[in-house]
């Protein structure tokens, strides 16, 4: 089952982490969230230190499905970008190449224009880095020795000792 | 599918409690967010009705602690078991690496407990998985209630492939952290094999 976990590396965390700072600052954010569509955080900017990520993050994987739910319904593949409207905070969001969710959160020192227009643009670089892990993935599929490594020296012992 | 971060060093894995309206999942989650120490869980959120019953999940993050100088998080979810919810319960089934399966225990929850048994045979198969190789673990719940079958009743029409199941009474907490160290165990050891 696992088989297809989702493996970062400094160098893609790196690309992605870049991608969101930048995005953040050119659309004046509040925060950046970077999900996948299973609902695990993959990459934060802006002041996402005072949000719950984690649980941000499952929410947006949660509401992604339920909303991809509805446009099955309607015969839809899905509704790319989401927009919920609070008084002082607002939340963006846009499906990125169908496979991860960036969740942007701003307030009045921005606005719902600039923000859609700079989500656009972050999405194709951040579909492009995503695209090339996914490449470097299938490349490296056997032969990721440090995964490897990694892996086979989980012994029954440490898994005993994580339940204390 | 578990997210293996090599930068932030931490493993996330997926854990769904699934089974019938009214078995103990969302029990469960209560008693395990009120039983860990603060530092390492998250808020537990929980999508319910006004009348508690779960509406579209609850979810729950742990970090249980570090294997090899890795952060191992599991993030805990309850699908909601009333019959009509099916189409959310397969959203949430997406991604999984391991299921707790909550059979309630009486008598007359027999049938909801196949069905909803079905139920997850089939969802799994249409998001790729196969029921008999994923981490399973079963738990008879509600062990307390005098109307409840007997277990080897409860393994013939539940457990056919006899995989590990456990007794539990989830607001007490009986049985439910041996039943989360269990499909936590499987899930751990999955990963290992499939590299
Ligand atoms: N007697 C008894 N009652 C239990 C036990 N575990 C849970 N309950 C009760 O059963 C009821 C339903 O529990 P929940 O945890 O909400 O059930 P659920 O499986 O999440 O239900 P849905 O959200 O509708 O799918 C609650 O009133 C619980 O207090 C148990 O071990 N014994
Ligand atoms: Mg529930």
């Amino acid at each position: 089952m696992s088989s297809f976990s989702l493996v970062m590396h400094d160098a893609e965390f790196e690309r992605i982490g870049s991608a969101l700072t930048e995005l953040c600052t050119s659309s004046r954010a509040f925060a950046v969230f970077l999900v996948d569509k299973n609902g695990q955080l993959i990459g934060t900017a802006g002041e996402s230190a005072r949000i719950d990520g984690t649980g941000l993050a499952s929410l947006a994987a949660g509401t992604v499905a339920a909303t991809g739910g509805m446009a099955g319904l309607i015969g839809e593949d899905e509704f790319s970008v989401l927009s919920h409207e609070g008084k002082r905070k607002s939340i963006h969001i846009t499906i990125v190449d169908s496979r991860v969710i960036l969740v942007i959160i701003f307030d009045d020192r921005s606005s719902l224009g600039l923000v859609r227009l700079r989500a656009r643009q972050a999405s194709g670089k951040l579909a492009r880095v995503f695209r090339e892990l996914d490449l470097k993935v299938e490349e490296s599929a056997n032969e990721d020795q440090m995964n490897e490594a990694f892996f086979s020296e989980i012994t029954d012992e440490d898994i005993d000792r994580l339940f204390g | 599918m578990s997210f293996i971060n090599f930068t932030t060093r931490e493993i996330s894995c997926k854990i769904v409690y699934y089974g019938p309206g009214l078995s103990g999942k969302t029990t469960n989650l209560h008693w395990i967010y009120n039983h860990t120490e603060s530092d390492r869980k998250g808020k537990l959120i929980s999508l319910a009705t006004e009348t508690e019953r779960t509406l579209f999940f609850d979810f729950l993050p742990l970090a249980l602690g570090k294997i090899e100088g890795f952060g191992v998080r599991f993030h805990l979810y309850t699908v909601p078991g009333q019959v009509f919810y099916a189409a959310s319960r397969k959203l949430i089934l997406k991604g999984v690496d391991g299921i707790v399966f909550t059979a309630d225990s009486q008598i007359e929850r027999m049938e909801a407990n196949m069905e909803s048994m079905d139920d997850l045979r089939q969802n799994l198969e249409e998001h790729g998985y196969d029921i008999r190789n994923i981490p399973l673990t079963i738990q008879y719940n509600k062990r307390d209630l005098p109307n409840v079958a007997p277990l080897e009743e409860m393994n013939r029409h539940l457990n056919p492939m006899n995989g590990e199941w456990f007794e539990a009474v989830a607001f007490y907490g009986t049985g439910v952290y041996e039943t989360l160290k269990d499909v936590a165990k499987k899930v751990l050891k999955d990963l290992r094999k499939a590299r």
